[in-house]
Parts: C-alpha cells; sequence; structure tokens
C-alpha cells in the first residue's frame, strides 16, 4: 500500500533534478557522483555534499572578511579562495556557482572592490538556493528510504 | 675446488633464477590491484578521487599536501641509501616501513605549499621513484601548463572534473604497461643475480618477496617487489644491493 509513496517520492525527486539541471544549477557531474553511489557507499553523494557545504562556508565567510574589511587589498587571497570553491563546486557538479565564482575571480583580477561585493552578494544568493534545494531532495530521499523498507501487509 | 664453485655458482643462480621468476610473476597476478597515491588539498576532490578509484578497484591512499606525499613515499628522507637500511628511517612513518609502494600518482596541479609540478619533479628527480607514473589533475586546462608537465614527465594532464572514465582508463593503461614493467624489471634482475652470485657468497638468499600491498609491511623494499616500477633503478646502487642481500 505504501508503495505508492515510493514511487511518488521517486517521481517528485527526478522532477526537482531535472529542474536543477534544466536551470543549469547543477550539470552531469552531479550524476556522475550519483553513478558512484552502491551498496557499500549507498550515501556517498550526500556525503560529498556536505563536506562541500561545511568548506563552501568556510571560504564563503573568508571571503565576505576579506571584503568587510576597509582596507581590503588582499586581492591575491581572494583569488585563492574563489580557485577552491571554484574547483569543489565543479567536482559537485554546482554548475551555478561555479560560473558565478569565475566571474567573481574576473573582478578580484581586476582589483575591482565594487565588482567583488557585487560578485559576493550573487554567490552568497546563488549558494543559498543550491544548498537549500540539496537539502530537498535529501530529503526527500531519506523518505524514500524509509517508505520503500515498509511492507503492507507484515510478511510473517 | 676452483671448477666446484664456478658450477655451484651458475647452478645456485640458476635456481635462483627460477624461483625468482615464478614467485615474481605469481605475486604479479596476487597484486592484481593497483595502490594509487591521490594527491589534493580539497577535502571533496580527495573524496571523489578516492571513491572513484576504489569503484575501479584500485587500493588508494589519499593525502592532502605535496609534503605529504614525499613523507609517505619517504622520499623526505635524507638519502634513498638511508632507506635501506633496517632502522626505521622517516620518523613520520608510524610503523618504521622506508616508504609507501604505489603503482601510480595522481595530483591535483594547484595545491597551497607545494604544486602537483614542484612534487612531479620531485619524484622526477628521485632515482627510486621516477618509474612511477604521475597524472597531473586540473580545472584549468592551461597549454603551458599542460605542456610543462608532460614535459616534466608527467604521463597525463586531466581536466578535472575527473570522471570514472578517466579513472577506468588509467587504470587499463597502467595495467597494460605494467606487463611490460614487469618484463623489463625481471630480465635486469637475471643480470643482476648472475653478477651477484659471482661477487658475493651464494649464500645469499632470495630477498623477501613481499606482494602484500599493505603500507605496514615492514620488509624491506624488495627488489623483486611486483611494484616494478620502483626495482629496475634500484638496481643501479651496489652498496644497496648487498645492504639488501645481509637481509636473510
Amino acid at each position: 500500500m505504501l508503495g505508492w509513496g515510493v514511487d511518488r517520492l521517486r517521481a517528485d525527486m527526478n522532477r526537482l533534478l531535472a529542474m536543477l539541471f534544466h536551470q543549469g544549477v547543477l550539470d552531469e557531474q552531479f550524476l556522475q557522483l550519483q553513478q558512484l553511489e552502491d551498496e557499500s557507499s549507498p550515501n556517498f553523494v550526500s556525503e560529498v555534499v556536505n563536506i562541500y557545504f561545511h568548506e563552501s562556508e568556510k571560504l564563503l565567510r573568508n571571503l565576505r572578511g576579506l571584503l568587510m574589511d576597509r582596507e581590503f587589498s588582499d586581492y591575491k587571497k581572494m583569488g585563492t579562495h574563489l580557485n577552491q570553491l571554484i574547483g569543489s563546486s565543479s567536482s559537485i557538479g554546482a554548475k551555478r556557482v561555479r560560473n558565478v565564482c569565475v566571474s567573481f575571480r574576473a573582478a578580484s583580477e581586476q582589483n575591482s572592490r565594487a565588482g567583488c561585493l557585487r560578485a559576493l552578494e550573487l554567490l552568497e544568493h546563488e549558494y543559498c538556493y543550491l544548498k537549500n534545494k540539496l537539502h530537498e531532495l535529501f530529503h526527500m530521499d531519506q523518505l524514500r528510504v524509509l517508505a520503500a523498507g515498509v511492507t503492507y501487509p507484515p510478511q510473517h | 675446488m676452483g671448477s666446484n664453485s664456478i658450477v655451484s655458482n651458475r647452478w645456485m643462480s640458476e635456481k635462483m633464477n627460477c624461483l625468482d621468476l615464478s614467485p615474481n610473476s605469481k605475486s604479479d597476478n596476487e597484486e592484481e590491484e593497483v595502490h594509487v597515491l591521490a594527491v589534493d588539498d580539497s577535502f571533496v576532490d580527495r573524496k571523489v578521487i578516492e571513491r572513484l578509484l576504489k569503484i575501479s578497484s584500485c587500493k588508494v591512499t589519499a593525502v592532502d599536501s605535496g609534503w605529504g606525499a614525499l613523507k609517505l613515499l619517504g622520499l623526505l628522507d635524507d638519502d634513498e641509501e638511508d632507506k635501506s637500511s633496517s632502522s626505521s628511517s622517516s620518523s613520520s612513518s608510524s610503523a618504521g616501513f622506508e616508504g609507501l609502494k604505489v603503482d601510480l600518482i595522481i595530483t591535483d596541479y594547484c595545491m597551497p605549499g607545494m604544486t602537483g609540478y614542484e612534487l612531479l619533479k620531485k619524484i622526477k628527480e628521485s632515482s627510486s621513484f621516477r618509474e612511477i607514473p604521475v597524472v597531473i589533475m586540473s580545472s584549468e586546462n592551461v597549454m603551458a601548463r599542460i605542456d610543462r608537465c608532460l614535459e616534466e614527465g608527467a604521463e597525463e594532464f586531466i581536466a578535472k572534473p575527473v570522471k570514472l572514465s578517466d579513472v577506468k582508463r588509467l587504470r587499463d593503461y597502467y595495467m597494460a604497461t605494467r606487463e611490460i614493467r614487469s618484463v623489463q624489471s625481471s630480465s635486469n634482475v637475471n643480470k643482476r643475480k648472475l653478477q651477484e652470485s659471482f661477487d658475493v657468497s651464494t649464500s645469499s638468499s632470495p630477498p623477501s618477496i613481499s606482494p602484500s600491498p599493505s603500507p605496514s609491511s615492514a620488509s624491506p623494499p624488495s627488489l623483486f617487489s611486483s611494484s616494478a616500477p620502483c626495482s629496475p633503478s634500484s638496481l643501479d646502487s651496489p652498496t644497496r644491493r648487498i645492504k639488501m642481500t645481509s637481509f636473510d
């Protein structure tokens, strides 16, 4: 009886994923990560993504900290943080976040504080959107696993 | 007496050749697993490359810096001569082994401290490690960078994000060329054995065949190690050879 719950959840997840792909938020690298999941490593994607969130938030805080400093001039350091973010975002398939970081980096190479501030706002926005959507996805997946674990009627 | 010893030497060397060849090729088959050392300062990327390699049936050791990689390999010691001595060399190694035996090194280019390029150079400059294929990964495909790495002896330059197909291809390439490398090394080994049985007393027993990929293996880096890339160059040093054979 609960079978329909599992199917519906799966359909919802697929729809969400399709939308994220369509929007360019995710790219095929995310699919590649999903392919690396199996019985021995069933939560691989969420594990990696959670590491990504943790690392990215550190970097975002650093970036904001740098730019908020009135005497900020260390564009090189900014570039280093951005390179890390670009790398990890592309590794998980976070295409839009990655692209925003690339423009951000261009602004930092021009030593434009105003440009960097604008880019940071955009980056934070994109990052929040990505995080919310991926959390939604993982939440649905958890529900799906729970629902799939229930058999109706109970076997004896 | 003289002719006896010559005959027995030759017989001993031939016997040893027989002994050595089969275990050598056997351990090659036993150790089908490729041991890859992955170097990347990004935690996310380390997790991904680790998974990619494991799924491709490789054994993985992941480390977050070039210095960490050199330490693990045992390259940070003063001299390669020190490595062949029985005392635990590297203070950083927990089990007192001389260095991790790896078949392939895959490293990110952009890393703080030591770049992948600098790591590549250090490895290629080392006589015991330069045979190990090194692959560079980078998210920036700058032609100059690629050329520089290939010129320095990198096996390949892979654009990030690394995919399963990239890793599978690497592994297949490595397995295919491993055959060639092990043939080369066993032919070198034959020559060495022949010479040795005339130079040194024939009480030298074949060094321990250590096919175990486990890094905690305390056996000295065997000249017959199935990690073939290391062996040819380790045959160069006569002092080392003699030191090795004293390990009965």
